[in-house]
């Protein structure tokens, strides 16, 4: 119990400073911390060297190695591929422009982007899989988010252009990815052929984006007077984050099919996509509501005073403090999705971790190297919720002295 | 009460933003998927009982679409997988693979759905597969509840797989042994009812997920695994050292693994149980992918009737074209050489001796009608 | 009405359409009609669509006979039990685990977060590096490891690892020694459990005494005694030996008698409450931090001694905080207990999926599972709000 950070730090005279003095005030202040100190080193060290030479020597990465397409983009046709580098291109040709503009959180995202695609790019081991033009694809994405930083830095290239840009991307990229019946140049692809990494990014950034307006509407029905509207609400919101996301999935991807009308036939992996929205839309709207309790009521008596109607007073008083204050939450949010959107395997989707499943059952020999497949996945899964609940993080803080000022 | 009236507003407005959100995902997607989601909104309109499948139509539907979509899996050695360009292969994929190449003269054109066990009969139910080849056993109750089953493509047999270092050497010995088993398959029923019915007690270690079955039997988790003799062989080819398990001569049920096809469409069920006939009729006439085009001009009366040289297969009242058959087989090759690309001695995924599945001629099962 | 209210309107000349009163009934109309017409719709198509397709609705097959084994059953169970017997030992399944879970994820949370919060640089980052290794993976995976990687790699039977107990580990299970009941202890468990309950009524009566009167009525000792007392009653009573020890012994292919732990039930366990304890531990730590620093000074400066500033001055305050998100996080885990058919483990999700093969019925079973959650989140909820009320009230 004593391992509560006391105040007894504060009051002792200023030491000089130094290395030595640094590791006897946080290592071995007393007797205790140095018994700690002593027998978590070599725990640590062992754990780490132990780890290092697994993932160096002992680990077999074939799977990984010879099949990086398959978990990037699934079973999309190779000869499209190029399509899936377009929007990739884009969007982070956006992201760059974005942290040119406002910095913080966005330049965070740019960079790591940047500095894997970079670190693929530059590996200095050869390997099949890695060939030239892949190389030169991913420099040449590095190059457009450091382009795109250097014009969103522009007093000339507005916000509302790279907005604009934001709404257009996404969906440009998907009828891209989707295709056309019949045009010869960009044939239509199945989205039973989409998987990998492209699933559980569309998946999970496709989930919170349509959940939003679905969220609002339901917190907004909440906290309504209307007792039909506001029973509704808190039936659907309740009901969904009273059950496993799992149950959810399972009801859209083989429950609604068989009570669709006959001979009526629903995409499945837009299935999936209406299950992850439906569950994140429950959860933003709990969200939203927060926000929408932390905006003083007198903000709201001080629009009706100047005369603004309801709709008014919703869209430019509470709707710009409420979501402000939610933001951070909702980027919370956001990273347990994209980790809950691993259950779609559950229903038969191929994202990331299903496409590991597969890897394990290709050849005979991978049976055996599950483990790294599962450690590749997981990392993945780690770097990319890692970055962004740091990124979150930052976000709250800037927040935080944004509304105190 | 304004506020109320601005609530409503909202609501309207951001439900035609959602329904705009969801036509801008669905943009390119068939026309029928958009259709589906009115209809749930409005399901007043689609009153009366509909039959379970489109009646008659998925021949011409597969027409029109230029594609085959067949209800499958990516994760099974052997049966269906995925290579490192993302394609579709194995013994399953090829059957789907000859029917695409009948009907629409191109073998890729097929897009295989991974389904799970579970997603098996819904998927039929519902019509939303156009086949399904997904080593699906053919019971009664399937048949009477799923789909209509063709032609049985594969005769298995569920078999157990012991470790050397156990000593068992028969059945008689599992009183109290731990065996790792699939869940929500025939597999598991035939298990509980073995050792029921020899008096016999055991610890069952389930999982949905069959990869994870061989992980566990493959750690030790447990002393048996039971499957079918085919996968049994596959998974056992794959493990560090294949010959410390045994698999057991024993085989306790039937497996006739069989492509399926919804109900309600006979045209539909006839194409593909031709395609499968002719798979097996090609090799019993010898006639292979490499020789097919040579063989057009054979002397042989049976070969020419199958490659629509001579006589009338049906395709007339298909609606097919004489080719078809010499297509599928073009594509894919006969039964044999279907099964030894993935099955046979040097096979990509494992080596299992044909035993039951062998022609008729040579002792084993397959057999279909003549195609003339 | 309409007469007396068209004056009214005429009167303050408003229109009736921005008059509130008639617009708040329009608005209650045309929401109960959309609403209403919705869920009307939704209940036909299904109708329709349910007789399409053949698809009986009836929870008949409950009845049947199940045919299919589950693993370890927790209760008595064999393939020739009905469905809806596999669906309640499924359940009990469910309970088990995540009750086990939250006890040993609001332990584990708690000690996480109080090593966060340590002096010792080493043991606060090694927390944080916890934390920040569970938050940030998905749990699919992070069960998939625990249960192939971590007990795949566990010894065969015969080389079993060996505790002092005995506790015998190997990739069968955890074997523990485990006092069972004998035959003549049922007089014991009654007496205990009598106690137990009166000992319960003793100590929020005595405690409330304290707190109107505001002397200490030694209310932990007195009903500690009840316990203890009732408990060595029934001990005579049962002629001095309620239960036995039950050790494990190696018998043909598997450990028998004592206290068992299954690998799955173990990796569920594991895998749910190392997850969930890094959200714990962020929950505690904010709780705690939360407590001003000013209210830690003067409790020393009144001369509390640290336990006392803890129980006292800390938790109570802190606790407050902590248990809202502490009841999302119970919830959370209860929920992920469903993704436990990745693993074998056979709760509610995976017998009811295994239902739905076997017996052909999709929509029944399913709406079995979802109601089955529904009613353990709103239960769990609920007990938990009542808590957290007592909580908030005691403080004021």
């Amino acid at each position: 119990m004593e391992n509560i950070r006391t105040t007894k730090g504060a009051i002792r005279p200023p030491q000089p400073p130094g290395p030595l003095k640094w590791v006897r005030d946080n290592l071995f202040n007393n007797w205790y911390n140095t018994l700690l100190t002593v027998v978590l080193v070599p725990t640590v060290l062992f754990v780490l060297v132990q780890s290092i030479l697994w993932v160096f020597t002992k680990a077999d990465w074939r799977p990984i190695i010879e099949n990086p397409m398959l978990f990037a983009v699934g079973q999309y046709p190779r000869d499209q591929l190029w399509r899936v580098a377009i929007g990739l291109s884009g969007i982070m040709f956006l992201m760059g422009a974005s942290w040119g503009k406002w910095g913080g959180l966005l330049r965070t995202i740019s960079l790591s982007f940047a500095i894997v695609f970079a670190f693929l790019a530059l590996l200095p081991v050869q390997l099949e899989t890695l060939d030239t033009d892949l190389r030169i694809y991913l420099g040449s994405t590095v190059l457009l988010i450091f382009i795109g930083a250097w014009l969103g830095r522009l007093k000339a290239v507005k916000k509302a252009y790279i907005l604009i840009g934001w709404a257009i991307m996404p969906i440009i990229s998907i009828i891209f990815l989707i295709g056309f019946e019949g045009v010869e140049k960009i044939p239509e692809v199945s989205t039973t052929f989409w998987g990998g990494l492209l699933v559980t990014f569309l998946l999970s950034a496709g989930g919170i984006l349509a959940s939003f307006p679905i969220g609002l509407a339901l917190a907004l029905g909440r906290r309504s007077s209307l007792p039909v509207v506001k029973g509704f609400s808190i039936a659907f919101i309740e009901t969904v984050r009273g059950v496993p996301l799992v149950t959810i999935l399972f009801m859209f991807s083989i429950i609604l099919v068989l009570l669709l009308p006959a001979d009526s036939s629903l995409d499945r992996l837009f299935r999936a996509w209406m299950a992850v929205t439906f569950f994140s839309a429950a959860y933003t709207a709990e969200n939203i509501r927060g926000g929408l309790q932390a905006v003083p009521i007198g903000q709201i008596e001080a629009a009706k005073a100047v005369g603004m109607n309801a709709f008014q007073t919703m869209l430019f008083i509470v709707m710009p403090q409420a979501l402000r204050a939610v933001l951070p939450t909702i980027v919370g949010q956001f990273i347990s999705l994209f980790k809950d959107t691993t259950l779609v395997v559950i229903v038969g989707i191929n994202d990331l971790l299903g496409i590991g499943r597969s890897v394990i059952n290709m050849e005979p020999a991978f049976l055996q190297l599950d483990l790294e497949v599962y450690m590749f996945i997981a990392a993945v899964y780690w770097v990319f919720s890692y970055f962004m609940s740091r990124a979150s993080a930052r976000l709250e803080t800037t927040m935080g002295t944004r509304t105190t000022l | 009460m304004r506020k109320s009236i601005a609530l409503l507003t909202l609501l309207v407005a951001f439900s035609l933003l959602l329904a705009a959100c969801g036509a801008a995902e669905e943009t390119a997607a068939p026309a029928e998927a958009t259709e589906a989601m009115e209809m749930t909104e409005e399901p007043g309109e689609t009153e009366g009982p509909a039959p379970a499948a489109q009646g008659g139509g998925i021949l011409d539907k597969v027409k029109s679409s230029g594609k085959l979509i067949c209800g499958g899996r990516t994760d099974l050695a052997g049966f269906g997988m995925l290579d490192a360009d993302g394609n579709n292969e194995g013994f399953d994929v090829d059957l789907c693979r000859a029917v695409a190449a009948a009907v629409l003269g191109d073998p890729t054109a097929i897009e295989l759905v991974p389904l799970t066990a579970a997603d098996r009969g819904p998927v039929l139910q519902t019509a939303e597969v156009d086949m399904l080849s997904r080593n699906v056993t053919w019971t009664a109750s399937r048949e009477a509840q799923w789909g209509n089953f063709t032609t049985t493509m594969f005769f298995d047999g569920q078999g157990f797989m012991i470790t050397k270092d156990s000593g068992i050497t028969s059945t008689d010995e599992f009183d109290g042994a731990t065996v790792c088993v699939t869940s929500g398959t025939t597999t598991e029923q035939n298990l509980s009812d073995f050792f029921r019915q020899n008096g016999m007690s055991y610890e069952a270690v389930i999982f949905e997920d069959t990869s994870a079955v061989y992980a566990a039997y493959e750690e030790g988790r447990c002393d048996v695994t039971t499957s079918d003799k085919s996968q049994l062989a596959s998974v056992r080819s794959g493990f560090a050292d294949p010959d410390a398990h045994i698999i057991l001569d024993i085989t306790i049920s039937k497996e006739p693994l069989t492509p399926v096809v919804p109900h309600g469409d006979d045209t539909w069920y006839d194409t593909v149980n031709i395609v499968m006939f002719a798979l097996i009729n090609a090799e019993e006439l010898g006639v292979t992918q490499d020789n097919v085009e040579a063989m057009k001009t054979s002397d042989n009366i049976k070969v020419l009737r199958l490659l629509g040289q001579e006589g009338d297969w049906g395709y007339s009242d298909l609606g097919l074209d004489a080719d078809a058959l010499a297509r599928a087989i073009a594509a894919v090759g006969n039964y044999g050489e279907i099964y030894d690309r993935y099955m046979g001695p040097n096979g990509k995924s494992f080596t299992l001796p044909r035993g039951p599945n062998n022609l008729w001629t040579n002792g084993g099962l397959i057999y279909a009608p003549p195609v003339k | 009405m309409a007469s007396t209210q068209t004056p009214l309107v005429q009167k303050s000349s408003i229109p009736f359409y921005r008059d509130e009163r008639i617009l708040k009934i329009i608005a209650q109309v045309v929401s109960t009609v959309v609403i209403g017409g919705f869920i009307f719709l939704a209940v036909i198509n299904f109708r329709n669509a349910a007789n399409a397709r053949g698809l009986t609705l009836t929870f008949d097959f409950l009845k049947e006979s199940a045919g299919f084994p589950i693993s370890n059953p927790p209760i008595d169970y064999d393939p020739t039990m009905t469905f809806g017997r596999a669906f309640f030992v499924g359940l009990v399944n469910t309970l088990l685990v995540s009750v086990t879970g939250i006890f040993a994820a609001t332990i584990l949370g708690t000690l996480v977060a109080l090593a966060r919060l340590s002096s010792n640089w080493l043991l606060s980052h090694i927390a944080l590096s916890y934390i920040e290794f569970f938050r940030n993976i998905p749990l699919l995976v992070l069960l998939f490891i625990v249960y192939f990687v971590v007990f795949g790699n566990l010894p065969v039977v015969k080389e079993s690892i060996v505790w002092p107990g005995p506790i015998y580990i190997n990739k069968r299970g955890f074997y523990l020694t485990w006092p069972q009941l004998t035959e003549s202890g049922t007089p014991f468990v009654i007496m205990l459990s009598i106690g137990f309950v009166v000992a319960l009524v003793v100590y929020f009566l005595l405690r409330r005494r304290r707190e109107i009167s505001g002397q200490d009525t030694y209310y932990l000792p007195v009903s500690l005694g009840i316990v203890i007392l009732s408990g060595l009653l029934g001990w005579v009573f049962s002629g001095g030996t309620p239960f036995q020890l039950s050790t494990p012994v190696l018998e043909g292919f598997n450990f028998s008698g004592g206290l068992r732990f299954t690998p799955e039930f173990a990796g569920m366990l594991l895998a749910l409450s190392t997850y969930t304890a890094a959200f714990i531990a962020e929950v505690v730590r904010a709780g705690i931090q939360a407590v001003d620093r000013g209210q830690l000074e003067a409790a020393r400066a009144v001369g509390l001694t640290t336990m006392q500033v803890l129980s006292l001055i800390i938790m109570p305050q802190a606790l407050r905080i902590i248990i809202p998100p502490m009841i999302s996080q119970y919830l959370n885990l209860t929920k992920n207990s469903s993704l436990a058919l990745a693993i074998g483990f056979q709760e509610v999700f995976s017998v009811g999926k295994i239902v739905i093969n076997q017996a052909g019925r999709a929509v029944p079973v399913f709406g079995l599972i979802m109601l089955t959650y529904l009613v353990l989140s709103l239960l769990t909820s609920m007990v938990l709000n009542l808590f957290n009320r007592r909580i908030q009230l005691v403080t004021r």
